[in-house]
């Protein structure tokens, strides 16, 4: 009994250490180029790490089950009759509930830390109407925010395009072009069907939806050029619906700005 | 109370075709409907697989080279309407539902025979004519899901024949749902209690309950759908003043229960092969049908895990991700049971078994990544893309499709009265785990690093790995050849099965195989230990 003991604790501990080498080698994420992207990646890990040990213990208990108890040549007969042991099945009634639990807690700071639980505004003094109903996205904040001033775009995606208008510059791109470590507040709205902002590298994704208003803020921090991707099927070529966004250096994106700013039109 | 049938009324059944002319036929014979659910599932399940070969044939490159991005959307939308209405629920449902429900209440037909008999023949006509409306003016492009407005914009006739089909195919959904509530509720045969049934029957009359309460949800749903479109009604559409996101509200209020009307009775297909092929009885009943009963209630109210993306405020996140990874608990404790019911057993390792190994396994690792699709700030970045399909493939492919192989593997013998050839068995379930799991997982990757669903063409960094999926996939279409030649073969030529090949114990095994047409030549047998195994070899002692 003793012997049968150690090898399971043995096995437990060979499965925990397989799987926490893996959570933290393993990497299956793109790179990291927003702050709500290192907190994603937290939680990945967790659940990740998580995930494998209860997989690799039940395929574990599966597959020794089959070598085990398969039934030999010439052997007749049943199993034991055992019907059930409830001190074993409130077991895993609880533990399984407390691991769910914790992760939903988890998983809620997470979702707070990503600013998801904040009221979001959209600092744009001629859409804050209150007449207007604006649903929520994500909004990216965090306690040492870098950006003080916020960065309005007006985006409006249609079959199958993009385009970021810069209401401050009076233009309207094709290229979502932002600075490093500023915060940029978009607020989205479909002109046809149904289509999503996707920026695998920063871990987010808002709808945007005819009729309805939404919103998402984020916060790049890494320069570099990332593929905005529509990821709600909008038509025959929904797979080429994509943008891009050039995250660069505040001067480098002044410049590009100021090139393309036009000046107000006097009436 | 149970009410008996009169046999002088069933005997009408004699005025119906014999031989294998009745499976053409209204028959009202249980197993011939059963039958005919399984073989017109399985025809469908063919065409489903040939367009879904289309798909990663299309995805095999990263151009759109294979056929027109439009034609592309509908093999899409037909793919996934074929495998879910026609294919998986008829069959998990349907099929054996009706060929089983019967023998284990103890009566001799299902409560409505001719509800029955409606409910099946509803299925062909709409299926050909889901499938005919690609020779009108192209099929349906909207996806199975036909979120408004992509719905109302896209070309009307494919849009509305996909509405009528579904609405069909939901209306024989319910007619099956109510005759099973009826049937274990009331044909019980006297004697027999409740908590005597075979775990199926539980699995089937939450199922049943599902069915009933959220179908027609979707069936109201549809037709306001179709009215956006051929009325110019607004209640969806945007420019009329309509609003696009109360229309997933209300899909989804269907069809994320209909994961579990695809599931749940694959949970109780596996419970009764399990103790048979490991000569065991099922470990924990009573928790058992609490889960099931369990995860039928967390299962209407968790739809919004759908729309984290759309525009759903913080709470209703919030409310909807502890709902649904709350669904782990009742669903793990199944797992656990099964896996106890094979402890210390003596398990035969034949066809059944091992396809039955292979949902375990499989459907553990599509919940695993089920619990981590349930939190909001995981969903957000991998909601619609190909992470959410390996998912849910896992769940309805590694889990279900791999139970109702399992269960044809397992009941075969009773239908017939032949063997299925083992060798051959053990063949498709190697072809089937491999090329399976070759298809999907890699898929998971391709959603975490930036690949949407539903697209046919996409960046040329994620060709290698979508060929290696495509490769999976071959493997999975041509695991379906060493099948069909078994089932053709073994019709025929296989051994003689005896009426009890695995001696089992519950009561469709103890009448002749292929039984009567009244199901039993005297009384039906009152089985009060359906997973006695183990047992009677003691008390003989």
């Amino acid at each position: 009994m003793l012997n049968k003991n150690i090898y399971l604790i043995l096995i437990i501990s060979v499965v925990f250490a397989i799987s926490f080498w893996i959570g933290f080698n393993v990497n299956l994420l793109p790179a990291e180029a927003s702050i709500n992207a290192p907190i994603y990646d937290e939680l990945f890990k967790i659940l990740f790490i998580i995930g494998l040990i209860i997989f690799i213990g039940m395929t574990i208990a599966v597959i020794y089950s089959l070598f085990k108890f398969r039934k030999r040549n010439n052997q007749i007969g049943d199993g034991i009759a055992l019907e059930g042991n409830l001190s074993l099945e409130i077991v895993w009634t609880i533990i399984p509930s407390i691991i769910v639990l914790l992760i939903g807690l988890y998983s809620y700071n997470i979702y707070d830390r990503m600013g998801g639980m904040k009221e979001l505004n959209h600092n744009h003094e001629m859409m804050s109407s209150n007449a207007e109903k604006i649903w929520a996205g994500i909004s990216q904040t965090s306690d040492n925010e870098i950006a003080i001033n916020n960065l309005s775009i007006e985006v409006s995606a249609m079959q199958f395009a993009f385009l970021f208008n810069y209401p401050k510059g009076n233009f309207i791109s094709g290229e979502l072009h932002v600075p490093v470590d500023h915060k940029v507040s978009m607020k989205m709205e479909s002109k046809d069907v149904i289509h999503a902002f996707w920026v695998p590298e920063f871990r987010i994704k808002q709808d945007i939806i005819p009729g309805q208003p939404t919103i998402l803020n984020f916060t790049p921090t890494k320069v570099g050029k990332y593929p905005i991707i529509c990821a709600e099927l909008c038509g025959p070529y929904h797979g080429g619906m994509r943008a891009s966004i050039i995250v660069e250096e505040e001067s480098d994106y002044n410049e590009w700005f100021n090139k393309n700013k036009k000046p107000e039109v006097n009436l | 109370m149970t009410i008996s049938i009169d046999p002088q009324k069933t005997n009408n059944e004699s005025l119906q075709p014999k031989g294998w002319l009745r499976y053409f036929s209204f028959s009202l014979d249980h197993k011939v409907i059963g039958i005919q659910y399984l073989v017109c599932g399985f025809l469908f399940y063919l065409i489903g697989g040939t367009l879904a070969s289309a798909i990663r044939i299309e995805l095999a490159s990263p151009m759109s080279d294979f056929m027109p991005r439009d034609v592309y959307n509908q093999v899409l939308t037909l793919h996934g309407t074929i495998m879910i209405f026609l294919w998986i629920v008829p069959v998990v449902n349907g099929a054996f539902g009706n060929y089983l429900i019967p023998f284990y209440v103890g009566a001799r037909d299902m409560a409505f025979p001719r509800l029955n008999a409606v409910a099946f023949w509803l299925i062909p006509p709409s299926g050909l004519m889901l499938v005919a409306s690609y020779f009108v003016e192209g099929a349906a492009q909207a996806g199975w899901t036909a979120y408004p407005p992509l719905s109302i914009t896209t070309p009307q006739s494919g849009q509305i024949i996909w509405i009528l089909s579904v609405l069909l195919l939901g209306g024989s959904s319910i007619f099956g749902g109510i005759n099973f509530i009826a049937t274990i509720i009331k044909l019980r045969r006297p004697g027999l209690k409740l908590m005597q049934l075979p775990m199926y029957c539980w699995a089937m009359l939450g199922t049943s309950l599902l069915v009933v309460l959220s179908t027609p949800v979707l069936a109201g749903t549809l037709i306001l759908l179709s009215f956006d479109i051929i009325a110019n009604t607004g209640f969806f559409n945007p420019v009329l003043g309509g609003n696009v996101v109360v229309y997933q509200h209300l899909f989804w209020f269907y069809s994320h229960p209909a994961v579990y009307i695809m599931v749940l009775p694959a949970f109780g297909l596996v419970s009764e092969i399990l103790p048979v092929h490991a000569r065991k009885p099922l470990f924990g009943y009573t928790t058992m049908v609490f889960s099931i009963m369990g995860i039928v209630v967390l299962g209407l109210v968790v739809w919004a895990h759908h729309m984290f993306t759309s525009g759903t405020p913080p709470w209703m996140r919030l409310f909807f991700t502890i709902a649904t990874a709350f669904i782990a608990v009742p669903t793990g404790i199944k797992f656990f049971n099964w896996v106890a019911t094979l402890w210390g057993g003596k398990i035969s390792i034949n066809s059944a078994m091992l396809f039955s190994c292979g949902f375990i396994i499989n459907f553990v690792f599509g919940g695993i990544t089920g619990v981590a699709l349930a939190q909001v700030p995981f969903d957000i970045h991998v909601h619609d893309t190909y992470f959410v399909v390996a998912h849910f493939h896992y769940i309805v492919y590694g889990g279900t499709v791999f139970i109702i192989f399992s269960s044809i593997y397992h009941w075969f013998p009773k239908v017939t009265g032949k063997m299925l050839n083992e060798k051959l068995g053990i063949l498709h379930f190697t072809i089937t785990f491999i090329g399976f799991n070759l298809c999907f997982a890699p898929q998971h990757w391709l959603g975490l690093n930036g690949m949407p669903r539903r697209v046919a063409e996409y960046d040329p960094q994620f060709q290698f790995v979508n060929q290696i999926s495509s490769l999976g996939a071959l493997l999975m279409a041509i695991s379906t050849i060493p099948f069909l030649i078994n089932v053709l073969l073994s019709m025929r030529n296989g051994k003689d099965a005896g009426d009890n090949p695995w001696n089992a114990l519950t009561p469709e095994w103890l009448t002749s195989s292929p039984p009567p047409v009244e199901n039993w030549e005297g009384e039906s047998p009152l089985v009060e230990e359906p997973y006695g195994y183990g047992k009677e070899i003691s008390e003989q002692k």
